[in-house]
């Protein structure tokens, strides 16, 4: 069982005049893992060349079936492939070459790795005679990677490419996907060896569990028959295992609450009655407390992160738990699981259908009681914003106008911080893979590159990047890349002047001492850079807003140019914070509504 | 508590670090490691012995099982197991006590691989208790220097666990 190959996709094709004579033909390293990027269905990668990667660019100029875009930094190549993964499912290609080139692509391997995104990292390393001597532009790229990636491979030989480009995207999209780094040394990508395709991949070790054992899912479907409080608590896994659909009709069966962690908003319609909205730090009062109050949580590709329990002894005190997971390390790591299930979300969740279907055939659930509760905790505690003091624009109706305005059929990525918040809030997503963010590494810069690859995926959809001033002066040399290859995605910079998350804790539990957060980006400073003009640099419409009736013309204006990207400065009030808000370190019962106000509920 | 698990992995570069920097990074101690080749090539057998609960052992091997050149993990049950320390100890030896360290070696059923005038290797091997034992009575001759193995676990009886692994 432990020795059979991995079925690889043949070329979709048909094969060149060379490819039907029965001995392989010979290419070199470079084209082999071109011919087997190709072979695996990649249409799209990107990146950005140096030295130790010329070999294998050298063959990528000649390719027709796949568009490399040119990066500015490796950095932007990593959150593009991210982006473009995020946004289809695909996978990503990140392309770099050794040292520096390869370091630069770390955070997004990073990210790649807490969000569980489907990414290959390609990077060139320096010739297998020189490594391990300190060669130019030489660094430990697999030793540096080995924490966050799913797997990582060095390519010595050149016999060795397809079978190692294969496993490396079998890894990284089965399973709980991930990022798989290749590193490829230079002499690899020059010699020569025959090219065997399909390529046998052996990876005794590497058996996901995909279907659920059968008692685990009918102790579940009993559990969820018998519950009197059941709350869905949903999370990214459900995006990535395409398993919308399935929970749809799981949870209207069921008639229970759901709620959509930050990774899996779009995951369920926030237009569907059942849908509570976000738990966690900065979730719906109605969504964290139907958790404390719940009695059986049915976590469906979620990992219990600190920003949603709070403090764990303290959250959903009451609840048993089902925890369905393709990762079996996370089962039981935070909070231990009454019922475990491993398998993959789109499966089990369709079983467990089938399976309360069953359960519930002659009794019927009831949750009247519970929605009477869930019912007065919506009416009561609503999701809303006060218009701030300072008479500047309140950055949450910026953002909810952009969604609204913009629509669901569209793709919004967002960078890190209070915009991320708003974004995840005010904008109201109803399908899956429309909203994309750093959520586990929370990785500043990650908006204006992963929209880059998003729109480079779904070209035919809106995209846009809600950014902040702080995360837009990190990363927007990708908007050069956005010109020139004709990606016209859009960028709000939700422009408080300040690293607004970070001020809003110094306020809150630093007695406003606001140590280095100021950006002079905003209002009533000097405005460096200016961003009006620093779009107009990149060849993309600027428009600076500043009152609230110029909001719309301004984003209608965004949504019908395609000619270029366009940044839209909007200057907003630095005071305006994110609320709901529980403080960290405490349980999820002692959320605030908004300042010194928390909301009364049963303890019982 | 320690637990003895015993792990069938793939012979790849840079194994031994992923597994290592695994533990580093979840922050598990490990109390010993031993490593080598398994009956089957390609394939090696590492013994971790790791001092830990019941639950963040759990953890720790299923975040061991996704790395993806471990093909199986078991944890050795101390009653159904053999395990075995290796040891060499260079003891200070002089006319005087000579005599009485060779004893307490045989005592041991531990050999002499070295001698000279003024100290003795001594090579002992035996599970942990015996080792430990030995190196008690040597203490107080002025040991110089020791070199330990780490401990070396295999299941009784007949039944294998590669062969549980490719069975089919």
């Amino acid at each position: 069982m432990s020795t059979e190959s991995i079925p690889v996709p043949t070329a979709a094709k048909a094969p060149g005049p060379a490819e039907r004579h029965a001995a392989p033909e010979v290419l070199n390293g470079s084209a082999a893992i071109l011919r087997s990027l190709e072979n695996l269905g990649v249409t799209d990668v990107f990146g950005l060349p140096g030295g130790a990667i010329m070999p294998f660019y050298d063959e990528l100029m000649s390719s027709t079936a796949i568009r490399h875009i040119l990066v500015r930094h490796e950095q932007g190549a990593g959150h593009a492939a991210e982006g473009y993964a995020s946004a289809t499912g695909r996978i990503g290609v990140a392309i770099a070459t050794s040292g520096p080139g390869a370091t630069n692509l770390v955070t997004a391997i990073a990210d790649a790795y807490m969000d569980s995104v489907p990414l290959l990292a390609i990077t060139g390393q320096v010739f297998s005679t020189l490594m391990g001597t300190d060669a130019f532009q030489e660094v430990d790229i697999v030793g540096i990677t080995m924490p966050i990636t799913k797997h990582s491979f060095l390519i010595t030989r050149p016999e060795d490419v397809p079978a190692t480009i294969a496993a490396a995207i079998h890894i990284a999209t089965t399973g709980r996907p991930g990022p798989v780094l290749v590193d490829v040394t230079k002499d690899a990508q020059q010699g020569f060896a025959p090219f065997v395709w399909p390529p046998k991949v052996d990876l005794p070790g590497y058996r996901p569990v995909t279907k659920a054992h059968g008692k685990q899912i009918q102790a579940a479907a009993q559990l969820l028959a018998e519950a009197k409080r059941p709350v869905f608590y949903v999370g990214g896994g459900v995006v990535r295992a395409k398993a919308s659909a399935e929970l749809l009709k799981l949870a209207e069966l069921v008639g229970a609450p759901v709620v959509t962690t930050l990774m899996a908003r779009g995951a369920f319609p926030d237009s569907n009655p059942l849908n509570l909205g976000m738990p966690g730090m900065h979730g719906t009062v109605p969504a964290v407390l139907a958790i404390q109050e719940s009695d059986l949580l049915i976590s469906l590709g979620a990992r219990f992160d600190d920003r949603v329990t709070g403090k764990p002894s303290e959250f959903a005190p009451n609840a048993k738990v089902v925890h369905v997971d393709i990762d079996p390390a996370e089962i039981s790591k935070i909070r231990v699981a009454d019922v475990p299930i491993v398998g993959d979300a789109k499966d089990v969740i369709a079983d467990l259908t089938v399976a309360f279907a069953q359960a519930t055939k002659n009794t019927p659930s009831d949750l009247t009681d519970w929605w009477v509760r869930l019912d007065k905790l919506r009416e009561q505690f609503p999701l809303g914003y006060d218009e701030p003091d300072d008479g500047l624009l309140s950055p949450q109706y910026v953002i909810e106008r952009i969604g609204q305005i913009t629509g669901p059929e569209a793709i919004y990525a967002s960078g890190v911080g209070q915009h991320q918040m708003w974004a995840a809030q005010f904008i109201k997503y109803e399908r899956p893979n429309s909203w994309l963010n750093s959520g586990g590494a929370g990785t500043m810069g990650y908006g204006v590159p992963a929209a880059m690859g998003a729109k480079v995926a779904e070209p035919e959809r809106t995209v846009w990047a809600i950014d902040g001033d702080g995360c837009f002066q990190m990363t927007n040399q990708e908007l050069a890349t956005c010109t020139i290859n004709n990606i016209p995605i859009k960028v709000a910079i939700i422009n408080n002047s300040s690293l607004g998350m970070v001020r809003q804790w110094q306020t809150l539990f630093y007695e406003g001492r606001h140590s280095f957060t100021d950006l002079n980006t905003g209002h009533d400073t000097v405005m460096i850079p200016d961003f009006v003009k620093m779009a107009d640099a990149y060849g993309a419409l600027g428009i600076r807003v500043t009152r609230k009736e110029d909001v719309d013309a301004a984003i209608k204006l965004a949504n019908e140019t395609n000619d270029r990207p366009v940044v839209i400065d909007f200057i907003v009030s630095r005071d305006s914070m994110v609320w709901p808000m529980v403080p960290q370190g405490v349980g999820n019962s002692s959320v605030q509504y908004a300042r010194d106000h928390a909301p009364e509920w049963d303890e019982e | 508590m320690t637990h003895v698990l015993s792990l069938l992995v793939e012979d790849k570069p840079g194994l031994l670090t992923r597994v290592a920097g695994l533990f580093a990074r979840r922050g598990f101690n490990i109390e010993s490691l031993a490593v080598g080749k398994s009956e089957i090539p390609g394939l090696s057998r590492i013994t971790v012995v790791v001092d830990v609960e019941e639950l963040p052992l759990e953890q720790v091997t299923k975040q061991l099982n996704k790395l993806i050149n471990v093909i199986k993990i078991v944890e050795l049950d101390p009653l159904q197991t053999v395990e075995r320390e290796h040891m060499l100890i260079k003891v200070r030896v002089d006319n005087s006590t000579r005599s009485q360290i060779l004893e307490a070696a045989t005592l041991f059923r531990a050999r002499i691989v070295d001698v000279a005038t003024d100290a003795l290797v001594i090579e002992v091997t035996g599970d942990t208790a015996k080792v430990q034992a030995l190196l008690r009575v040597l203490e107080p001759y002025g040991i110089k220097e020791i070199a330990q193995s780490g401990l070396l676990a295999i299941g009784r009886g007949s039944k294998s666990i590669t062969e549980r692994v490719f069975k089919n």
